[in-house]
């Protein structure tokens, strides 16, 4: 056991769990921010995609003991206020992207991090940058159209 | 106007209306606070809903809640049932709150989720209730007001009055309502009078998704909450001999280890009862990490499982199954189906004399299509909450079909049924695997031991290796030709492991003179269940891809020949029992025909394939079209025709069907589970190939028949020609037909 410092959604935050603890857990069990999803364990679902730093990670192979001073974005923090949405979250409503929604967290994630290095992703660079991200409901042709319309709402 | 007697409502509504002394219907549920994924933000007192029916509640303030009685997986029962409600009871659905109905059948009388059979299933009765609730609010409008009823009108939560000076809110009328008698005979609306059953309707719950909120079993919290995991044997075949949790036990966080058997001996199973293994090592601990670490020094012994029977309550009465002993190995399944296609078979259904048409046949056409396990791999492991006190039994419970757990729970956790409370959590998909609640006992069992709230959680791992996966397959289509090239007997023998998947009254049978459908089954003590569309996910590819050789080999367009045979069977149909409406058939594929101008055919960029089938009381066919690069498939476009009879909400039925397309890609590219001595060789979905963004179809465009038939589902029945449609497009890229799954492994070879 050790006690950590964490910076999650713009809040310091202090647990004490065993440093080899992957940050889903301690953002699941000990934090409550449980809309980043377990889904394999083994970094090849996507459904606990987290932002380090922007950058999109999987947040379920990461010792929390790495992660030191980074920052990190979970999908309760990609908004600064409760309540409001991001363009992207706007955009999956908008193109009713859900079946049954487990990964759906996750791979707004990976959008929103693709959307950083890339305002106006091609089709290709959509499959590429989220390939890494399952869905079993087979929603990918919707999370597609959603992304380029979130890119095309952010031009606007 | 279709007028009805309400049965159905009299019998539930005034059950409750009894319970309730004056009738004033209270929504309370003990532990409505702790209820995760509470759909919409309500303000005010639980006291304040008055019930009107059983799946309506109005406040004071006009707040009007739906419930969806069924179970939430992902087919979005939350959004289209209520709609249902909505239509009948006049209401504004922007406004409407809808919530998942808890376990409560007598209340809910349909709870299922499965079969495709939801929308069918609460058709009549949804639209009931609304159209009950309305005349009641009509009603109590009427005695406020002293005027007949002929001159009210209910409009977006409102009862008016023709002269316009009066007007009262539902909420206003909802306690008043309450008490009336609920009317003998409701008049519902035709199809031509909706203005919102057919109006595409975006997911209620859409915002509680994109935002992570607490929906799911797997978020489940409770004061007090243990994590539990539980540990199976490596193999089918197996079972628990000992085990030494000494080292585990010293672990942080970990309160207890002990073994649990999940039924008890001599339990007499139902059909959704299957369970892998029965003797189970529980690890019980403070958090997920702390539990998944200490169940690794579990150090367990195992031994193999002898042979033994089981009685199982199924579909069709009382039956001994066979569990047999050995470990089984994927190689010996593969053996062991081609031994049994050689076996004389149960002969399912015989028209005319094949056996002669076979013996005088020009040519003869054999192919032989297998397929192997499949796991179903939903997004969210298993999970499940349980709290067991004296006082009652509650479950945060992920079920497809909750009143088929209650014996189970009756039996082996020897709790009354009175005191089982059961909330629906949505599922993070199920395809079949959560109509297996084994999970739901074992939570049980875990929960009463420790005498705490407890979250039972599954790895990837102990999910994919637990079974319930979709039986293993094998079946050969024999036609015999005359010198034109027409059919003029067919034979099909199929099974699987261990179960079989002719569907012998199932186009093409009615159209052949001579016809033969005989099946087999072996028995195996790998567990499996049923999954999206059980046996036509098989059966239909192996039919439409023969087909599709048969209209070949006749010089034929395949839609038109399909289309010539349903013809032919409509006109003059052979044998009895035959399954399909033959024009409904007909209908999907000239949609699709027109749709994907197929005309137009094999563009130079990508070449195309059709398959068409009709299961679960809906029809569907797709075009796909692909093109292979670099030996990898690529599929550029899938235009989709479905007749589902009249579509609720378009919106939620389009992305039913995209869904199953990509789905039906996946599996048949990729899917396939393994055993190598009885054990699961992929185990996680690093192993498990799943189909992936970059792998998807480029485009899917989907059709529906317009029609306004009763709706019926699309969870299962755009699955299975998929398959097919793609065994079909990828003959005409690569000239090579595919005959076993996954398709991926011939591509590359």
């Amino acid at each position: 056991m050790a006690a950590m410092n964490l910076k999650i959604n713009g809040k310091k935050y202090e647990v004490t769990v065993d440093p080899n603890t992957p940050l889903l857990w301690v953002l699941r069990d000990h934090l409550n921010l449980i809309g980043t999803k377990f889904g394999c364990g083994v970094g090849a679902c996507g459904a606990c995609t987290v932002h380090l730093n922007g950058q999109a990670t999987r947040s379920c192979l990461l010792p929390v003991s790495a992660i030191g001073a980074m920052e990190i974005t979970t999908i309760e923090g990609i908004v600064p206020e409760d309540g409001k949405l991001h363009p992207v979250q706007k955009a999956w409503l908008e193109l009713d992207v859900a079946q049954c929604g487990y990964c759906q967290t996750g791979q707004i994630m990976s959008a929103i991090s693709l959307l950083k290095s890339k305002p106006a992703p091609t089709d290709e660079e959509i499959e590429t940058a989220m390939t890494g991200n399952l869905c079993r409901c087979g929603t990918y042709t919707r999370i597609k159209a959603a992304i380029h319309q979130a890119a095309k709402s952010a031009t606007k | 106007m279709e007028n009805l007697q309400n049965n159905y409502s009299r019998r539930s509504f005034l059950k409750i209306s009894s319970l309730s002394g004056g009738g004033m219907m209270i929504g309370f549920s003990w532990l409505a606070n702790l209820v995760p994924g509470k759909v919409l933000a309500e303000t005010g007192a639980a006291e304040d809903w008055v019930k009107i029916t059983g799946f309506i509640e109005i406040r004071p303030d006009n707040q009007i809640k739906l419930f969806c009685p069924n179970p939430e997986f992902g087919t979005n029962v939350m959004t289209s049932l209520p709609m249902m409600i909505a239509e009948e009871l006049e209401v504004d659905w922007e406004k409407v709150i809808v919530q998942q109905a808890d376990y409560d059948t007598p209340r809910f009388k349909s709870q299922f989720t499965g079969g495709s059979m939801a929308m069918a299933m609460t058709w009549t009765p949804l639209r009931t209730a609304g159209a009950t609730a309305r005349m009641m609010l009509l009603q109590a409008a009427a005695n406020e007001w002293n005027v007949p009823v002929s001159e009210l009108k209910a409009s977006k939560g409102m009862v008016v009055h023709s002269s316009g000076t009066k007007t009262a809110t539902y909420g206003q009328l909802a306690s008043a309502a309450s008490r009336l008698p609920q009317p003998e005979k409701v008049t519902l609306k035709k199809a031509e009078e909706f203005s919102l059953i057919g109006t595409p309707q975006k997911n209620k719950v859409g915002k509680n998704i994109v935002t992570g909120d607490s929906l799911f079993t797997i978020d489940y919290k409770h004061e007090g909450m243990l994590i539990a995991m539980v540990i199976h044997p490596p193999a089918f075949g197996m079972t628990l001999r000992s085990f030494d949790a000494t080292e585990a036990l010293k672990m942080p966080g970990i309160k207890a280890v002990f073994d649990i058997e999940v039924y008890k001996n001599g339990y007499q199973r139902a059909a959704f009862d299957t369970r892998a293994f029965n003797k189970l090592v529980a690890v019980v601990g403070n958090s997920t990490w702390e539990v998944m670490n200490a169940r690794k020094k579990v150090v367990a012994q195992w031994e193999l499982t002898p042979e033994y029977k089981e009685t199982v309550m199924g579909w069709g009465g009382i039956k001994e199954e066979l569990v047999p002993a050995g470990l089984e190995s994927s190689d010996d399944h593969i053996l062991k189906m081609k031994e049994m296609q050689k076996k004389p078979a149960k002969v399912l259904r015989k028209d005319g004399d094949p056996e002669a048409a076979f013996k005088s046949a020009k040519k003869i056409i054999e192919r032989t299509y297998s397929a192997p396990f499949l796991s179903h791999n939903p997004m969210e492991p298993i999970s499940c909450f349980a709290h067991i006190t004296d006082e009652k039994a509650f479950f945060a419970a992920p079920i497809q079909i909750p009143e088929l757990m209650k014996q189970n729970i009756i039996a082996n956790l020897g709790i009354p049924a009175d005191k089982i409370e059961m909330t629906l959590t949505r599922m993070g998909g199920g395809f079949g695997r959560r109509a297996y609640g084994h999970y739901i006992i074992e939570a049980g069992h875990i929960s009463k031991k420790m005498k705490a709230p407890v979250k039972l959680i599954y790895t990837r791992e102990d999910d994919m290796t637990n079974g319930v996966y979709r039986p293993m397959y094998m079946v050969t289509y024999k036609a015999a030709l005359d010198e034109k090239n027409n059919v003029t007997a067919l034979h099909i023998k199929g099974g699987g492991i261990p179960e079989g998947s002719v569907h012998e009254n199932r186009f093409p049978a009615g159209v052949f003179e001579n016809y033969l459908a005989e099946g087999w089954e072996t028995p195996s003590n790998i567990t499996v269940g049923a999954f999206r569309a059980p046996g036509s996910n098989f059966i239909a590819s192996a039919e439409q891809s023969f087909l599709d050789e048969l209209a070949e080999i006749a010089g034929k367009d395949p839609i038109d020949y399909r289309i010539e045979l349903l013809k032919k069977a409509k006109a003059n149909p052979v044998g009895k029992n035959n399954e399909y409406d033959a024009d409904r058939y007909i209908g999907v594929l000239e949609l699709v025909k027109e749709k994907s101008q197929w005309s137009k055919t094999n563009s130079k960029i990508a070449r195309r394939g059709v398959a068409a089938y009709f299961c679960h009381n809906s029809y569907a066919a797709h075009v796909v079209d692909v093109t292979v690069k670099n030996g990898q498939p690529v599929v550029e476009r899938v235009v989709s025709a479905m007749d589902c009879g009249l579509v609720v909400n378009p919106e939620g039925a389009k992305n039913m069907v995209e869904g199953a397309v990509i789905d039906g890609i996946g599996n048949a590219l990729f899917g396939g589970m393994r055993f190598d001595k009885g054990v699961p060789v992929q185990k996680n979905l690093n192993q498990y190939r799943i189909i992936r963004h970059r792998e998807a179809p480029k485009k899917i465009e989907v059709h529906f028949v317009k029609n306004t038939i009763n709706p019926t589902g699309l969870g299962e029945p755009p699955f299975p020609p998929v398959f097919a449609a793609l065994a079909n497009a990828l003959y005409k890229a690569t000239g090579k037909r595919f005959y076993n799954q996954p398709f991926i492994n011939d591509i590359k070879g």
